[in-house]
């Protein structure tokens, strides 16, 4: 069970109980304000106290909240969105999604990973965990992009590249070395943002940007927790210890300099208010790709190169 | 600069007297072998012809035709994150350098190989299992750098068991960072050859060692993205004996060869011969650059 869920249960209670009372107090001639303010007052002092703050285990579980708005999502709320299928040589992965679009007006090239909502979805999407062929697309899109000079704008939300055996046997570890491999010579604005879970490899295949934005409760780590647990102590049960330590907030990212911006979430975490998350994400990516369009292609790599140089660098 | 002392004493005859008379026991076929053989047989077994994952030291003793010039050996590993659990992180650094008498997972440097002038990396699995941590990312970098500015071609021994976890997302942003080192490297025209040796998985398979334009494995190597045991537990059955193999992988098409351990000087001899000509081309380049009167940076950044 989602740990946030578990907390949200009292809080979703009383929010029914205040409208009840509201729908109560319109259709009788009594007055309920007082009662209505005191249990307003008492969600509200409740909703400090459980996401006012939060552990790094909430956060994941936060990333991870069934409700939270999906790669889909945001790519549903673009002005304009034309769906580019599949690697041109084994098969079309759906967990990732991509293809040319416009974003406040503004053509590109957009690519998501997608969890999928339902179970029926999950299953089509693999859980939003891509195999080699879905990196195969990204790549392709990529030189797509640089070859008609249209950014790229990336959504992250992973929990890591399929560890299957169908995705070995297709070179899994090729395939996202080569995404990354693509990623660092286009010379194109390319913005990523993590919208859940930066699982790993598998999330920075798609993250290697000019711009990493994320959003307040998404987390990006090394390895997912329970993936760094079973590999540091062999027991992937350990994933709230792991989390803890491995510094995955947007808060450590931003101090580490790996995430550019966070954009906040309303109280309670990004599924409170999807369709105004999604707006604000896409506000967020629309003032990055300003910022870089001004920027000529070799100056663009240059300070790409220079970005992810410095990060763990000896050199000032 | 003299040669360092590792290698002069592997290459001084005989044997220092506190090598000797160990004796090893295979771990496939379970024989006893006398040390000083198995170090004279590359650290293959006499028996069954187990390959031995190799010391760096070892591996590059048996590279190199003279000396090795080490860079960003002075590199040394922080703790980021603060990491503790059963010991602190710098603890199990220390534990580490004194076992495997390293200072990191990869040593870099300049050489030459049958003749030919290259700059080398060299994982070790000693040390944190070959991980990729800052200093890894950070002297693979450096090497990548250096060959580009030197017209040098790179050859990496790749040995890792991916990410350092302990280094959290600073670890893992050295995918990143080697990425973009390979290529700016390859886009002016630097010749790369990988060795992926036993094992070779995670963040480091995902980033430089699937980046070269020759990618040689050697025999009986493990070689993937997820470990064996990820994907036994997500998929909830026994893989087949080969799974992973270099074997498997050339079987797939995912490698260009696979080379027994005493065959792999050799044939990078012959594979650093074909690729001369695009060294000359870069420094080609260069000279035209120079002519015409363009600037050509390589050039100016050249020692």
């Amino acid at each position: 069970m989602n740990a946030i869920v578990e907390r949200e249960k009292g809080l979703i209670e009383l929010e029914q109980r205040i409208t009840a009372l509201k729908t109560h107090a319109a259709q009788q001639p009594v007055d309920l304000t007082a009662e209505i303010r005191a249990l307003e007052t008492k969600y509200a002092e409740i909703q400090r106290e459980v996401f006012g703050t939060m552990t790094p285990w909430q956060r994941v579980n936060m990333a991870r909240h069934p409700k939270r708005p999906l790669g889909s999502d945001y790519i549903a709320a673009l002005d304009q969105f034309d769906e580019l299928h599949g690697d041109r040589h084994f098969r079309d992965d759906r967990a990732i999604v991509g293809g040319f679009a416009k974003l406040r007006g503004r053509r590109v090239i957009a690519i998501a990973q997608d969890k999928g909502r339902d179970t029926k979805e999950k299953v089509l999407r693999n859980f939003g965990m891509p195999s080699p062929e879905g990196y195969r697309k990204v790549i392709r899109l990529v030189q797509l992009a640089d070859h008609l000079g249209l950014p790229v704008v990336t959504f992250v939300d992973t929990s890591g590249a399929d560890p299957g055996i169908g995705s070995e046997e297709r070179a899994q570890a090729e395939a996202i070395a080569q995404s990354l491999y693509e990623l660092a010579d286009a010379g194109v604005p390319i913005v990523a943002t993590v919208i859940g879970e930066g699982g790993s490899g598998g999330a920075l295949a798609l993250a290697l940007a000019d711009r990493v934005l994320m959003l307040e409760h998404a987390v990006y780590s090394v390895a997912s927790p329970e993936g760094a647990a079973a590999i540091l102590w062999g027991d992937a049960g350990r994933a709230e210890e792991a989390a803890t330590r491995l510094k995955l907030t947007s808060d450590d990212l931003l101090r580490f300099g790996i995430a550019d911006e966070v954009i906040p979430e309303p109280l309670g975490g990004a599924h409170r208010d999807p369709a105004g998350v999604v707006a604000s994400v896409l506000t967020a990516v629309d003032a990055a790709l300003t910022a870089l369009s001004t920027i000529a292609p070799d100056e663009l790599r240059d300070r790409r190169y220079r970005k992810f140089r410095r990060i763990g660098s000896a050199a000032p | 600069m003299p040669m360092p002392e590792w290698l002069r004493l592997r290459r001084a005859e005989p044997v220092p007297a506190d090598q000797a008379a160990q004796w090893t026991k295979c771990p496939k076929c379970g024989s006893m072998i006398y040390r000083p053989d198995l170090a004279a047989n590359a650290w293959v077994c006499t028996n069954c012809s187990h390959h031995f994952r190799m010391h760096a030291f070892d591996r590059i003793s048996m590279l190199v035709d003279a000396d090795f010039v080490e860079i960003g050996g002075e590199l040394l590993p922080g703790d980021p994150l603060g990491w503790t659990d059963k010991v602190p992180y710098p603890q199990k650094l220390q534990r580490d350098r004194e076992k495997s008498k390293l200072t990191e997972g990869v040593v870099c440097g300049f050489a030459s190989i049958g003749g030919t002038p290259v700059a080398l990396g060299v994982m070790d699995f000693n040390f944190r299992g070959g991980t990729m941590g800052t200093v890894v990312g950070e002297r693979i970098t450096q090497l990548f750098e250096s060959a580009r500015e030197r017209h040098l071609p790179c050859v990496v021994f790749t040995a890792s068991g991916g990410a350092r976890m302990e280094e959290g997302m600073l670890a893992l942003m050295q995918m990143a960072k080697t990425t973009l080192a390979v290529r700016r490297f390859h886009d002016d025209g630097g010749y790369y050859i990988s060795v992926l040796t036993d094992p070779t998985t995670g963040g480091v398979s995902a980033s430089f060692a699937f980046q070269a334009d020759v990618i040689m494995a050697e025999a009986r190597a493990a070689i993937g993205f997820a470990g064996r045991r990820v994907i036994e537990q997500t998929i909830r059955q026994k893989l087949p004996e080969n799974f992973q193999t270099a074997e498997f992988l050339l079987e797939k098409g995912a490698i260009d060869m696979v080379v027994e351990r005493s065959e792999v000087k050799g044939t990078l001899m012959r594979l650093l011969d074909y690729g001369s000509g695009a060294q000359r081309s870069a420094n080609g380049r260069v000279a035209v650059a120079r002519a015409i009167g363009a600037p050509a940076e390589p050039a100016e950044s050249r020692p």
